[in-house]
């Protein structure tokens, strides 16, 4: 059976073209670029080559881009390394509907004396600026805001934040995972101190990613015990992962525009043939200011795990909200921000896309899909024909 | 990814005894949209008294529809008395068992059938009655549908008694409680002997207590009501006894006093001292204290 991946917001598929750069890396060009043969020398260029890919892509310099693990390690660094730069200041600055990688560590941070207020968004996951500005002080050590919601994929006005935060004197960090190669970003322009990235979210290969650190930002290094990343970031540099995210960037920067027309023509025609065919369903997130793959639908009355499960048997892969697909008994953090009734929250589905699906496979999921949604229809209490 | 059982997707895809029975003798619902689960069940009987006819509707996952199907088959041909005695248990036995999660499942069919012949019998509401002292206000859980999951499932943890029931899953301002009726119900059964013992410090100065006792608070108790929107704060510690306030959701919470103390005090004396108490204290949780709002 062949699969259809629209689950591209959890992870993606390794670019042909990125598993072609990296397969040499693993038995035949194994150095390590800190020795100091050729041999392993010579990875440092490729190392290199990479940095500047990548800056390509974010419009920044080069030695603004530091290697890690993956987002969330991205994450942890920056706002760990943001705090202990400046230990007088007591405040941090989020949202509710933050990744877990931003949202545990912040409330865990409340555990060490730190404030963490958490803005609250409107039903269509928008946040509410004025709330920012009455909150950020002089005591605000760092405000960390996502670029976009990985559930909903509603964008947030980022610049427009960065600006404010940095006219306040506080550090902005902004988890952008779910962007970067999705929409066009420009670092020199912008007032984004902290950026962080991860490499499986956009065709390369998991366990790497970056985080972006603007000129004159204070951070202090949180893996100690090599002079890696300029010290910043200490360990063996996982070389295969960073050249191919350099590839994936690469990648990116060229189809970037033609790419996110196709995607978004894709999904535009998924979402809008299943509002049509599919009745009591409704769009989740501000249909205008979203990313150009993702789609999040609930369809009242059924639940999310029990849909999932009836496509994955069409070989059709996407995600859900609901509680029962977590083993948590209440469903999704950021649906229940949002103010999204339990009607709906847990028989929310998330479709996201990427450049590799076809317009086959939406008219495939289409076809599928509402027969199914009438077959869990017809099984609930809560639907009387 | 759930691990289900080849049975269980069988039920799932091809469930058996869809609809409503035209003219039921009885007719249970347990559940509701808020839980993430319903079930309606509606039986007929024979001349004989024998379940003749079961048919289901069921809200949720894969497994609570799978368990719903599966327990119309397993009544069919019953009488109610035999009918009855279907557990919980059997209906995740007969499945090939199910994830532990998903026990409550199979609970939700069980006390479907229970209303559904209550409904017939007495003719009274088709719903659930909810029986004596309400534990978990978030799922509606009384302490004798906790106590009898307990019972008949040999539950140890807390974390269990939520897999199998759901009380303790939503706030968690129940665990507590939770805890107490494990601790009421467990010497029913045979003392096993301890696996491990918790390892706590063997004597401590003063300054070292309330530095663990703090420590304790921030790694042990904290992040689980932090989880719910709550808050707990370290205000004192004169000898054994320890006073803390609770903020946000814990604070508001009507069981308060009856729960969360008796989860702090078990965790303290699980990593500090068997010999400490907990006290609340009233007045400054009655002080605003909404940084986070």
């Amino acid at each position: 059976m062949k699969t259809i991946y629209f689950d591209n917001n959890a992870t993606t598929k390794v670019a042909e073209e990125v598993l072609e750069e990296i397969k040499p890396l693993f038995c035949e060009l194994y150095g390590n670029p800190s020795s100091m043969h050729t041999f392993g020398g010579q990875m440092g260029r490729r190392i290199r080559q990479a940095r500047e890919q990548i800056a390509a892509l974010l419009a920044c310099d080069p030695s603004e881009i530091m290697f890690t693990s993956g987002g969330t390690e991205s994450d942890n660094t920056a706002i760990k390394g943001t705090l202990a730069a400046q230990p007088h200041k007591r405040k941090i600055i989020t949202t509710r509907v933050e990744h877990p990688a931003v949202l545990a560590v912040c409330r865990d941070l409340e555990n060490h004396g730190y404030t963490v207020v958490e803005l609250g968004v409107d039903r269509d996951g928008r946040l509410d600026f004025e709330e920012l500005v009455e909150q950020i002080d002089d005591n605000t050590a760092l405000v960390t805001i996502m670029y976009a919601n990985n559930e909903t994929g509603v964008v947030f006005p980022i610049d427009k934040i960065a600006k404010l935060v940095a006219g306040k004197g506080a550090v902005f960090h902004t988890d952008a995972v779910q962007v970067v190669g999705k929409i066009p970003l420009n670092l020199s322009d912008s007032n984004i101190d902290l950026l962080s990235l991860s490499g499986h979210k956009l065709h390369a290969p998991k366990g790497v990613g970056i985080l972006y650190v603007r000129k004159g930002t204070r951070l202090s290094p949180f893996m100690l015990g090599g002079h890696q990343e300029a010290g910043r970031r200490a360990g063996t540099e996982n070389v295969p992962g960073i050249v191919g995210l350099g590839k994936a960037c690469e990648l990116a920067a060229e189809n970037l525009e033609a790419e996110n027309s196709k995607v978004k023509y894709l999904r535009d025609k998924l979402e809008g043939a299943i509002l049509e065919k599919c009745p009591d369903c409704r769009l989740n997130g501000d249909s205008e200011n979203r990313l150009p793959n993702t789609s999040n639908i609930s369809f009242e009355y059924i639940e999310g795990e029990a849909i999932l499960l009836m496509l994955d048997k069409y070989g059709i892969c996407a995600s859900s909200g609901s509680a029962c697909t977590s083993g948590s008994l209440e469903p999704s953090h950021v649906l229940r921000a949002m103010g999204v009734p339990f009607t709906a929250a847990h028989g929310s589905i998330r479709f996201s896309l990427s450049r590799y699906n076809t317009e086959e496979e939406v008219d495939y999921t289409i076809e599928k899909l509402p027969p199914i949604i009438n077959q869990l229809r017809e099984l609930s209490p809560f639907v009387t024909k | 990814m759930w691990e289900y059982t080849d049975k269980l997707k069988d039920h799932f895809f091809n469930p058996r005894n869809v609809g409503v029975v035209e003219e039921p003798d009885g007719v249970g619902e347990v559940g509701s949209l808020a839980c993430g689960d319903a079930l309606k069940l509606t039986f007929k009987l024979d001349k004989n008294g024998k379940i003749k006819d079961a048919k289901f509707k069921t809200f949720g996952c894969a497994s609570a529809i799978a368990t719903s199907s599966v327990l119309t088959e397993m009544i069919k041909g019953r009488s109610l008395e035999e009918a009855a005695k279907v557990t919980n248990k059997d209906i995740a036995d007969y499945l090939g068992g199910l994830p532990e999660q998903k026990m409550h499942c199979s609970v939700l069919g069980r006390e479907a059938l229970e209303a559904a012949i209550e409904n017939y019998r007495t003719g009274g509401k088709k719903k659930h009655e909810l029986e004596g002292n309400i534990v978990c206000n978030c799922f509606g859980v009384t302490e004798k549908e906790i106590e009898r999951v307990i019972r008949e499932n040999d539950l140890t943890t807390v974390e269990e008694v939520t897999n199998y029931c759901k009380a303790g899953g939503g706030c968690g301002g129940c665990a507590g409680e939770i805890e107490k009726i494990i601790e009421r119900i467990k010497p029913e059964k045979p003392e096993q002997p301890a696996i491990s013992a918790p390892r706590r410090p063997e004597k401590l100065t003063n300054i070292q207590k309330i530095q663990l006792i703090q420590q304790t608070i921030n790694e042990q108790i904290r992040p689980a009501l932090r989880a719910h929107g709550g808050n707990i704060e370290l205000i004192d510690v004169e000898g054994n006894k320890v006073v803390v306030a609770f903020r946000g959701m814990c604070a508001q919470c009507r069981l308060t006093e009856l729960t969360m103390k008796d989860v702090v005090e078990a965790k303290l004396r699980e990593f500090v001292s068997r010999e400490l108490f907990v006290e609340e204290d009233k007045e400054s949780a009655q002080e605003p204290h909404n940084h986070r709002e």
